[in-house]
Parts: C-alpha cells; sequence; structure tokens
C-alpha cells in the first residue's frame, strides 16, 4: 500500500520500537503532526527544543534506548543544536528529526530555512537530508543503527517538507547493513591475553572506568573483573555508577576534582587499566605526568580515543563488555590469582593510608549557613541513594559527583563533555519519563536552571514529579571560584544581582516550591518533596554563598599536585 | 612528513563537506585534494596530501576510517606508488623565443595544447618535481598563468581497489 511520507516516518518509529518521542511543532512538520494526532505514540510537548533534546538524552542515558525529537525547520532546527552536541560528547544515542523546507526551496533562503545538515555536520555522529520519499524507510532505519550501534552518538535526519507529502510504497527494511559503517565488537584475543599477563605482573594496579561501561551496558562484568583480582578502581565523572560507589574498592573520582586517595593511586600505579575511558584533560591534567609509571592499557570500542592524548601500551579495540567477558573466561585458566590478590596488600595499606586523608571532609555548624556539601549528603541519605540524578554544571555538578554515591548504572546523568548548563532539569524529565515510579533529582545552580526552566510547565502537563535541588549560591558558582582562586577575587560578571523568587516561580507553574535557608530546615524540605508524587517540587536551598569545591587540581598542572581544604 | 592517503567513500551528498569540515575542525593540513567518481559510481576516491608527525597521521587515518561514509582509507607512505598531477602552464611566446619553449616543452614531454598569437598553452603531467622544474625553465619568457591540479596516486603492486 503507498503511505506519505509522515505515514511512513510514523510508521518506523514503531518498527523501531519508539513509544516516547519529544516535539515541538511548526509549519515544516505540520504532516508528521497530523499523523501522530492519532498514533500510537506519546509525544512529549516541551516548551523549547533544546529541552527537547536533553530530555531524549536523559531518557537514554536512563534507558539506554535511543531517544528522539521532532521539531520544525529554521529556529526549531537551530534550537537543538547545544542539545545535539551534548549528546555528541557524551556518546548518547539520540535521533533528531527536523523539518525542512520543500526541496525545491532548498537553497533558496526559503521562510525558516536553516542549512541544519550543515551546521550539525560537526556535533553528530551521522546526518541525513532526505531529498526522496523512497529512501525515507531505509534512511530512518540507518539512523537509528548508527545511533545505537558503535560508540553510540546523535544522528539527525532532516526532512523536506515534499518529502513527507509524498507518497510511495512502504517497505521496510528489516535490516541494515553498511559497508562503510561497521564497528569492532570483539577485541583482538591475542592484546587480551598480553594485557592480562601485563596485569598480573603489576604491583601497583588501578582500574580507570568510564562512561563507554556504562554505554556497554558492562557494569556486572566490571565489577566481576575488579573484585576477583581486588584491583583498587576510580572512574571518571561520566563512569560513576559504572562500579558501586559504597564498594570498599573504590576510591571515588579520579581528576580536577577527583579524591586524594585517586589521584595519587593513579600517579603511582605501575598498571593503569583503562576502561571505555577517553583520557580528558580534566582527567589527566597535565598529560606529560599523568600516570607516569605506568604501562597503559586502553579497551574502548572508538579507535580513535586510543593513543589520541596518551600513548597506551595495550590498545584493545572492543565493545568493554564483551572484551571483560574474554577476560574473565580466561581468567580461571591463569593461575596463581590468591598470590597475586596477596602480593596486592602493601599497595592496599598504601591506598588506605591516601584515604585517610579524608579529601571530602567538610563539617556543617548547624548554627551557620548552609553547606552545599551537607545539602548533597542529605539527599543521598534519604532517598537511600535510591534514586538517578542528573545535575546541572558547576559547583553543583561536582559536589553531586563527591557527595551522592552512585551504587547502580544509568543513576548519574550529567553533560561531562560540554558542560551544558541547562541540562539537567530537562534530562531529568526524560529520565522521569522513562521511569515514572523512581524518584528523579536535578542537582541545580542557581544560574543553570534559569536555562531550561520553562520546562517547568513540561513536567507540570504530564504530572511528573521531578525534584530540583538549587544549591542556591545568588552566584555563577564555579566561575566565581576560578575568579577567587586564580583572578585575585575579582568577581567579574559571575554574580547574578538578580534572581527570580526561585519557590514562588515553580508555584505559578502550578508545581510546589519549598525552601530552605538553615541548616536544620533542610531535612524537612527534601522529606516533603519526596513525598509528592503528581507534580515537579523546586527546592530552594540558599547555602553560603562563597563554598568552594575541593579538592582542586588548578588547569594543567599534575593530577598529584592538588589543592585541599 | 608528507603523506598521500586515499579515501574510498560513498558517492553521497555533502560527503566532500564532512571530510573537509574534518580536517578543518580537528586542525588538519590539506596541501591538496583530488575527488571523483570511481569504476563504481557510487563510490568516489578523495586523494588528500596532508603532513604531520606519526600521532597525526594515526589520528587522521582513523578519524577518517570513523565517518559513517568513508569506506577504507590507504596511506601510500613506505610503499612504490606512482603520482602524478597535470598543470596548464600559459607562457609569453615572441617570435625570437618560440622554439626555445618548444624544445623544453620537447624535453620535458609535455604538450602544447594552445596556441594565440603572444602565448603557448602547455599540458603537462608528472611528479610535483618534473612540475616545478619545467615551471622554473619558463618562468623567464614570462608565465601568464598557471593552473595545477592535486595529486593523484596509485599503489605499484595492486594494493588499493
Ligand atoms: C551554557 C553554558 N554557559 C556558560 C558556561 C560556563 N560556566 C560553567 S560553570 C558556570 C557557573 C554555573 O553557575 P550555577 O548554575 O549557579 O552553578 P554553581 O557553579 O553556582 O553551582 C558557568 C557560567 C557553561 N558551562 N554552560
Amino acid at each position: 500500500m503507498k503511505k506519505t511520507g509522515a505515514q511512513i516516518f510514523v510508521e518506523c518509529l514503531l518498527k523501531e520500537g519508539v513509544d516516547t518521542i519529544f516535539g515541538f511543532p511548526g509549519g515544516a512538520v505540520l504532516p508528521i503532526y497530523d499523523e501522530l494526532y492519532n498514533a500510537p505514540i506519546r509525544h512529549i510537548l516541551v516548551r523549547h527544543e533544546q529541552g527537547a533534546v536533553h530530555m531524549a538524552d536523559g531518557y537514554a542515558r536512563a534507558t539506554g534506548r535511543p531517544g528522539v525529537v521532532v521539531v520544525t525547520s529554521g529556529p526549531g532546527a537551530t534550537n537543538t543544536v547545544t542539545g545535539i552536541a551534548t549528546a555528541y560528547m557524551d556518546s548518547v544515542p539520540v535521533v533528531v528529526f527536523t523539518g525542512q523546507v520543500p526541496t525545491p526551496l532548498i537553497g533558496n533562503d526559503a521562510f525558516q530555512e536553516a542549512d541544519i545538515v550543515g551546521i550539525t555536520r560537526p556535533c553528530t555522529k551521522h546526518n541525513y537530508l532526505i531529498k526522496d520519499v523512497r529512501d525515507l524507510a531505509r534512511k530512518i532505519k540507518e539512523a537509528f543503527y548508527v545511533a545505537t550501534t558503535g560508540r553510540p552518538g546523535p544522528v539527525l535526519v532532516d526532512l523536506p517538507k515534499d518529502v513527507l507529502t509524498d507518497s510511495v510504497e512502504f517497505v521496510y527494511p528489516e535490516t541494515v547493513r553498511m559497508e562503510s559503517y561497521q564497528p569492532t565488537y570483539r577485541g583482538h584475543q591475542g592484546q587480551i591475553k598480553k594485557a592480562l599477563n601485563l596485569i598480573l605482573k603489576a604491583k601497583r594496579p588501578v582500574v580507570y572506568a568510564g562512561g563507554g561501561v556504562l554505554l556497554s551496558n558492562a557494569s556486572e562484568e566490571l565489577k566481576k573483573f575488579v573484585t576477583k583480582l581486588n584491583l583498587p578502581i576510580t572512574t571518571t565523572l561520566m563512569g560513576l555508577g559504572a562500579f558501586p560507589g559504597t564498594h570498599p574498592l573504590f576510591m571515588g573520582m579520579l581528576g580536577m576534582h577527583g579524591t586524594y586517595c585517586a589521584n595519587m593511586a593513579v600517579t603511582n600505579t605501575d598498571c593503569l587499566i583503562a576502561i571505555g575511558a577517553r583520557f580528558d584533560d580534566r582527567v589527566t591534567g597535565k598529560v606529560d605526568e599523568f600516570a607516569p609509571y605506568a604501562d597503559i592499557i586502553h579497551i574502548d570500542i572508538d579507535p580513535t580515543s586510543i593513543s589520541k592524548t596518551i600513548k597506551v601500551d595495550i590498545p584493545i579495540v572492543g565493545d568493554v563488555r564483551n572484551v571483560l567477558r574474554d577476560m574473565l573466561k580466561i581468567l580461571p585458566s591463569v593461575g596463581g590469582l590468591r598470590e597475586y590478590k596477596k602480593s596486592l596488600k602493601e599497595w592496599h595499606r598504601q591506598i588506605k593510608e591516601w584515604a585517610s586523608t579524608h579529601s571530602l571532609a567538610y563539617t556543617q555548624d548547624m548554627k551557620g549557613g548552609i553547606k552545599p556539601q551537607f545539602v548533597i549528603e542529605k539527599l543521598y541519605e534519604l532517598t537511600k541513594g535510591d534514586a538517578i540524578v542528573t545535575t546541572e554544571v558547576g559547583q553543583n555538578q561536582m559536589w553531586a559527583a563527591q557527595y551522592f554515591k552512585f551504587d547502580s548504572p544509568r543513576t548519574f546523568l550529567t553533560s561531562g563533555g560540554l558542560g551544558t548548563m541547562g541540562f539537567g532539569f530537562p534530562a531529568a524529565i526524560g529520565a522521569q519519563i522513562a521511569f515514572p515510579k523512581k524518584t528523579v533529582i536535578d542537582i541545580a545552580g542557581d544560574g543553570s536552571i534559569q536555562m531550561n526552566i520553562q520546562e517547568m510547565a513540561t513536567a507540570v502537563q504530564y504530572k511528573l514529579p521531578v525534584k530540583v535541588a538549587i544549591i542556591n549560591n545568588r552566584f555563577l558558582g564555579m566561575v566565581r571560584q576560578w575568579q577567587e582562586l586564580f583572578y585575585n577575587k575579582r568577581y567579574s560578571y559571575s554574580c547574578l544581582g538578580v534572581l527570580p523568587d526561585f519557590v514562588k516561580l515553580a508555584e505559578s507553574y502550578g508545581g510546589v516550591g519549598l525552601r530552605a535557608t538553615k541548616p536544620d530546615e533542610v531535612e524537612p524540605v527534601i522529606k516533603k518533596a519526596l513525598e509528592i508524587k503528581d507534580r515537579p517540587v523546586l527546592m530552594d536551598f540558599v547555602v553560603n554563598p562563597e563554598e568552594d569545591v575541593y579538592p582542586m587540581v588548578p588547569a594543567g598542572q599534575p593530577i598529584n599536585k592538588m589543592l585541599l581544604v | 612528513m608528507r603523506h598521500t592517503i586515499s579515501v574510498l567513500v560513498n558517492n553521497e551528498f555533502g560527503v566532500l563537506a564532512r571530510i573537509a569540515g574534518l580536517f578543518s575542525g580537528r586542525g588538519f593540513n590539506i596541501e591538496s585534494l583530488c575527488v571523483a567518481e570511481t569504476i563504481d559510481p557510487r563510490i568516489s576516491r578523495m586523494t588528500i596530501v596532508t603532513s604531520g608527525d606519526d600521532k597525526i597521521l594515526e589520528q587522521i587515518n582513523k578519524q577518517l576510517n570513523k565517518l559513517i561514509d568513508v569506506i577504507k582509507v590507504h596511506d601510500f607512505t613506505g610503499e612504490e606508488y606512482i603520482e602524478r598531477e597535470l598543470a596548464l602552464i600559459k607562457v609569453t611566446a615572441t617570435a625570437t623565443n618560440r622554439a626555445e619553449i618548444l624544445s623544453i616543452v620537447d624535453i620535458f614531454r609535455a604538450k602544447v595544447v594552445d596556441v594565440s598569437p603572444r602565448t603557448y598553452t602547455i599540458e603537462i603531467t608528472g611528479d610535483e618535481e618534473k612540475i616545478s622544474a619545467i615551471t622554473e625553465l619558463l618562468r623567464p619568457f614570462g608565465i601568464k598563468e598557471i593552473v595545477r591540479t592535486g595529486r593523484i596516486a596509485m599503489a605499484r603492486s595492486p594494493k588499493v581497489k
């Protein structure tokens, strides 16, 4: 039977198992919206297209399934760019469909025309302009395939209006094969053996795990591997939750705001096992002095990540889960595991000593102002850690990473690569839509929350009990901290002079607003918020304005040169 | 060091922009670039001359491979291969020096492809050195215009499709 492009679009989404999309209508996508009117797909009407992409992104990070977005041409499309770049930097599978002017008008500066394929070429994994309805089904299939396989990432599909109204016989391609795109999933067996041998010779091994572990759903395998060999482990910001945060082998996050213990261990290790991590500058600090005594093993599905900034000794290109499974398979035959574990005793003693410095210690004076760290610890305590936490960007993000303990994968959603203020709240909405019963909390700053606050209306409309915890310091805190430390306290445009009354703001949208200004108000506010199940809650924690995030490694310094409190 | 790289790509809309964008976005160098269809019209070949140290070349190679439309990347460095460029050179030709110019053309096995009362247009193919050499010899006569293609290359043993 012949179908229009718009009908084919909906059919393809259903074939892909998509049940929820995030979108905002406009002229160029009216044929799609007309089909959506009766389609068995839930459409979440956002208030800004950037919000739609972050929601789809949060949905994808929380579930592992691709998030889907539909927006119109021109400004609708350009509004998605920050969201797409955010997903790209963190390898999140999102498929964005943009409307486009009819093909005969492309290139004519038509009304609401933007070359969105050109604009997003460097921040998508791949993108398509569909010029003929006959290509539509195959390209949509490809888009989902590319977004979700290999190292995942966002894919954009640009749909001219005439392609949506033209008709063709609908045939859904059940399989895709792309000669030019064939990710490597199996690790090289020889390399895997070599890596194991190297690990078993090491006296001071450290595992450094990143977001790739979560992307390949390898947390179980990682835990088995690490505990079987009794290896000390640290994770990146993106890797939090890939290994239980409360496990005795976990040393905390490494890098610029990592723990003293993790950074010292990495600096002194003789064998660094990098798993699904990419040696980002926020992790390595000064590259020449990163893990200077170590032989480095690097497992990653993306060959470009290997030896990009740091030369590695044993690269293994492959899916993290497959490679770890292969390692676990070989382990029993290796022998001498018990002696090996014993031989690490001295190393574990040393690590314990570093950990005993308690680099994250702080004191909350119950008569003084609220400390941000205290708020995060209370959130952890009162949720018993059973929550999905998203963050904005800045100090709030780092405190969330340091003081909340993430025991399960896909429970900490943060914009690590791009560092996008305004990510956390819509991402929390996306996660809440995926898991309606779960507690979802956006740990926010008073600056960042204003970058997508309009999505409060979306949360109210769909009765989503998302919690927003604003760490309100009246500053663009992280900017202020750098100015304090490196620019002689010249707080140039980092003080937010005017802020809305967040409680009233939440209420005006139809949500709930709560405020704590004293330490003993923190707990009751959180408890009250956790009881609300039918609408968003915004908690305004008015905290000490000039609290800093420590430990800190100044940019470009080696990571063992930390500023401690 | 200079490298000549052959890249087979899907003959799709926007591929050239993807490759060019990759080079500019990551700060890689392009000295020359030639693009044309292969025998299979669904596939194009790009021949790129670039430069950089081993680490940069490793990244260029991997990043090119990572592009969804790239089928195959081949760096000719370290093997036997033939490379060619083509140049058109318009040189001032007066009654007194025509013979001398023609003898240079002859020595280089070039061709005169257009003649006007005051100029010769010469076509030459060869590697970069050969083209530079004839250019230098013709310069004293007064070169009015030169158009050069980028480099194309082919392995001597049939290693590349
Ligand atoms: C969209 C965007 N613009 C600017 C920045 C630069 N930036 C990084 S942290 C920060 C301050 C964030 O302030 P706030 O949200 O109040 O959080 P705090 O650091 O106080 O916790 C800024 C401006 C950014 N990361 N993202």
